[in-house]
């Protein structure tokens, strides 16, 4: 079998700052510029989020069971949807796949010691937990936000003042932070690739990256002016979305739009990238098409950006508009179609092991493909006027969001929980996880399209009764999706404590990380590693002549 | 004996396959019943995309299930699998198939949206180009509220209108009935123009030209009837229409679907399509400021909006909705 191997060549040590061996525990409540530590900081404060965000629809799911208002008050229930969506968006799934992995295992893909910038690195982290918790201040001044993770105007500048102006500094916040991560990475890996390295002998999480990050620096700045000019109409008497004062309010949704669409793109293309990486190891195959899936990340990058007015159609737009997002929304189910028929060929002719890891790519693999044939339904402007704004989106996007970057986030968990902790996490726990996943995902999200196309608009606290069967159906999933997470977290914490050591490449995998300990040292490797072979060369003899497109590779420079 | 070639096996399946997807395009039974001439214009648009998308779910889910029951790891097997990189005519043939399939949904999506009415909502043929704009008295160039503007004043001939506009086959004539829909925090207001009936409730007839103005007063809403297809937001100062044809008589509910304040999922009515003499009936007696139907009969001249919700609150509180058979009706 194929096996990674680094030749060891004499490399003088670049860090040398006085660090020590290890990181002791608080090490992680502070200002700490190690990649590896500020990656740790992101995924777990995201997954706390993730709790935070998950009792929140609990809660709501708990209220819709019934068809009148009962459980929660309705300004009430409009304050856990608002937040339920910024946090899930802004502060688990962003946090968690860009900062999280992002931040851990870029420098260690492409062999370096750190990333470029990382005070700014570290910065950017720390703007997420405040912003937490101005949301969270939110509920105590005035009952939290209440116009939905969209704000839209006229609403959100006479609803609830305060907490609606807490949520624009907030998300101004994490809007910062991600500009700030993403001027990293790309000067990172534009820069600080092992020599040896090619663009296009990077593993394709790289290029994933590359893609999230142009994404939000195109796109973050234009929420960041939307909410800026928000915060003005609301505070101080501006009227730039006032209607009855010259406003329109229109263009408040072009501007959150147009880094709102591009945000969905954010929370999957990593994914993307993990998949690429999760999938290869464990059906001991090289990936299939990787030059085909390292553009068509590029490809949804660049028409990602002309998409944003298919959330409008039933909104102030015109005809024209109408078409010409009709068009380019279906025109991204061409790369990513290229993605998943990549994946699937790549499974085909493997010796699949059935890891955990394995198993969530499968079945975020799975859900994917549902997600985006509706996605492609929705596409189409005369039946998105019929859908928009009811649970048919709701389902959609949860389809894609839950079971495509969820599973993404939880296969990327059980597969470099290793190179993290340098634990084994615990295989059948792991199991009960999915299987528990798996079952209250299709259970809470799939009734979701019925109930929309049947006449449900969503974000209601009350509903018609015609649709309380259905909704129960929902409840029930969502609860065993809430049940699902306690074999997980239980997981990570013993397995953290108490788990079977791992050693350095316990998949057996090809790309760079795996090359050194696990965990690995402050400052990643004792001397730089250069690159004997392709990210993704299984099965392949004399791998280490090859790269990822059977091309010899380039001669390391002395 | 000898093995069945692939080949067969491949054809067989493919048959399968799209006989499965024609099956289940024409029997999901997933929307509500149609009641407007745009109802199956979307309902065949959305049948041929389940259609395709079936077969595409049948095909990659069945390759993800083949894969991980056929390559599944022997016990004691350490080797790795095949070090197949790519095929080029294959990722060529992948990538066209979807980029054929979408550009003909795209074609297929204009001409249902032409047909629908879409590219004339405000009676306009300039396919959403701004019309020259009068000068106005005021300072700002906000449209007036319907409700508030002059007899004889136009606000539809001086600013972009969202919506949908007639079919083509009618654009150049006047509706047959025209309603002035004002969305407000919870309720629909519907008023008809030139009979002084305002109600909580619209009422029309079936088979006529039916022309809605919506207007917002406060927040955005959206003026949703599930069973005609038919969505438009209700923006503050920026006028929008729906003009239809209703093909099925009967009581269906009248939803807002934009997020419009902490009752938002209350904010719901119906709208009763009558025959034409019923109709004719209904708005004889309404005039004639005869007993109201269900909502509180009410001279618009004189009576804020306010006044007139704050008379009408209970009812609209009460008023369960309707709802017409769910039973699809395909052909």
């Amino acid at each position: 079998m194929a096996q990674a191997e680094v030749s060891m060549k004499p490399t003088e040590i670049q860090g040398g700052h006085g660090h020590p061996d290890k990181w002791k525990w608080y090490d992680y409540f502070t200002f700490n510029v190690d990649h590896k530590v500020i990656g740790i900081q992101y995924l777990v404060t995201s997954f706390l989020f993730y709790l935070v965000g998950g009792f929140m629809a609990v809660l709501m799911r708990t209220e819709l069971a019934t068809p009148d208002s009962d459980f929660l008050s309705p300004e009430l229930y409009n304050a856990f949807l608002t937040n339920h969506g910024t946090i899930m968006i802004f502060l688990w799934i962003v946090p968690a796949a860009i900062g999280g992995f992002g931040n851990y295992l870029i420098p260690l893909m492409i062999g370096a010691r750190d990333m470029a910038f990382p005070k700014l690195n570290a910065l950017a982290f720390w703007l997420n937990p405040p912003a937490g918790l101005l949301l969270a201040a939110s509920f105590f001044f005035g009952g939290g936000a209440q116009s939905g993770w969209t704000s839209y105007p006229p609403l959100s500048e006479i609803t609830a003042n305060l907490p609606q102006t807490l949520w624009c500094l907030a998300l101004i916040m994490v809007g910062t932070s991600s500009i700030l991560g993403s001027v990293n990475f790309l000067v990172t890996i534009w820069k600080m690739r092992v020599p040896s390295m090619a663009w296009d002998q990077m593993p394709l999480f790289c290029w994933a990256m590359v893609a999230t990050s142009v994404l939000a620096l195109f796109a973050t700045p234009v929420l960041a002016a939307a909410l800026i000019l928000l915060i003005f109409d609301i505070n101080f008497g501006t009227s730039f979305f006032k209607p009855d004062a010259g406003g329109n309010v229109v263009v408040y949704q072009h501007l959150f739009w147009f880094y709102s669409h591009p945000a969905v793109y954010l929370m999957i293309l990593p994914i993307f990238g993990i998949m690429s990486e999760v999938i290869p190891v464990h059906a001991r195959k090289p990936i299939f098409g990787y030059k085909a899936i390292a553009y068509s990340s590029l490809t949804i990058c660049l028409v990602g950006l002309f998409v944003w007015v298919h959330h409008m159609f039933t909104s102030g737009t015109a005809p024209w508009m109408r078409i010409f997002f009709t068009i380019s929304t279906l025109i991204v189910a061409v790369p990513t179609g290229i993605k998943i028929f990549s994946w699937t060929a790549t499974l085909w002719g493997g010796k699949i092991r059935y890891t955990t890891a394995m198993l969530f790519a499968v079945g975020l693999l799975s859900m994917f493909v549902f997600g985006g044939l509706s996605g492609v339904t929705l596409g189409a402007a005369p039946f998105d006027i019929h859908v928009h704004d009811t649970y048919y989106v709701v389902g959609h996007f949860h389809y894609v969001l839950f079971g495509g970057s969820v599973f993404g986030i939880y296969a990327g968990i059980y597969h470099w929980f290793p190179k993290i902790t340098g634990r084994m996490l615990n295989e059948p726990l792991g199991k009960v996880h999915f299987v528990l996943t798996f079952i209250g995902t299709l259970l809470t999200f799939t009734p979701m399209h019925n109930l929309g196309m049947q006449g449900m608009p969503r974000r209601v606290a009350m509903y018609d009764p015609q649709f309380a069967d259905l909704n129960q159906l929902v409840t029930v999933g969502a609860y065993i999706l809430a049940v699902s997470v306690i074999p997980f977290y239980f997981n990570v914490i013993w397995s953290w404590i108490k788990g079977a050591k791992a050693g350095p490449n316990p998949w057996n995998a090809m790309t760079m990380e795996w090359t050194t300990d696990s965990p690995p040292i402050i400052e990643n490797w004792e001397v730089l590693p250069v690159l004997t072979h392709g990210p993704y060369a299984y099965g392949m003899e004399q791998a280490d002549q090859v790269g990822p497109a059977g091309e010899p590779l380039a001669t390391p420079r002395s | 004996m000898k093995q069945i070639p692939a080949p067969f096996w491949t054809l067989v399946l493919g048959i399968a396959v799209t006989l499965i997807s024609l099956w289940v395009g024409q029997n999901h039974h997933l929307l509500p019943v149609q009641a407007s001439e745009q109802a199956p214009l979307v309902d065949d648009l959305f049948n041929v995309m389940v259609t395709i998308g079936t077969a595409l779910f049948i095909v990659v889910q069945g390759a993800i299930v083949y894969s991980l029951i056929r390559f599944r790891q022997p016990k004691g097997d350490d080797t790795d699998g095949l070090p197949i990189e790519g095929n080029l005519p294959l990722e060529a043939f992948w990538t066209a198939i979807p980029a054929v399939i979408v550009v003909g949904l795209g074609l297929y999506s204009v001409v249902v949206f032409q047909e629908m009415g879409g590219f004339s909502p405000g009676g306009h043929h300039g396919q959403g180009a701004m019309m020259a704009m009068a000068p106005q008295p005021s300072v700002i160039d906000v449209a007036p509220l319907i409700a508030q503007t002059e007899a004889g004043e136009d606000v539809y001939s001086k600013t972009q209108v969202y919506g949908f506009g007639a079919s083509p086959l009618v654009q150049m004539n006047q509706p047959d009935v025209t309603v002035n829909v004002t969305g407000m925090q919870y309720a629909w207001i519907f008023r008809y123009p030139g009979t002084g009936i305002t109600d909580g409730e619209l009422h029309i007839p079936v088979g006529q030209d039916v022309q809605l103005k919506i207007e917002a007063q406060d927040v955005i809403h959206s003026f949703w009837v599930p069973q005609f297809r038919l969505k438009q937001d209700a923006l503050p100062g920026e006028p929008a229409e729906l003009r239809f044809v209703a093909t099925r008589e009967g009581t269906y509910p009248v939803v807002c679907a934009e997020l419009c304040g902490a009752y938002h999922g209350g904010m719901r009515t119906q709208v009763i399509v009558h025959s034409a003499e019923d109709y004719a009936a209904w708005v004889a007696s309404r005039v004639a400021e005869a007993a109201p139907t269900t909502a509180v009969a009410q001279s618009a001249v004189d009576a804020t909006d306010a006044e007139y919700l704050a008379k009408i609150a209970p009812e609209l509180a009460k008023a369960s909705v309707q709802i017409a058979q769910s039973t699809p009706t395909h052909p």
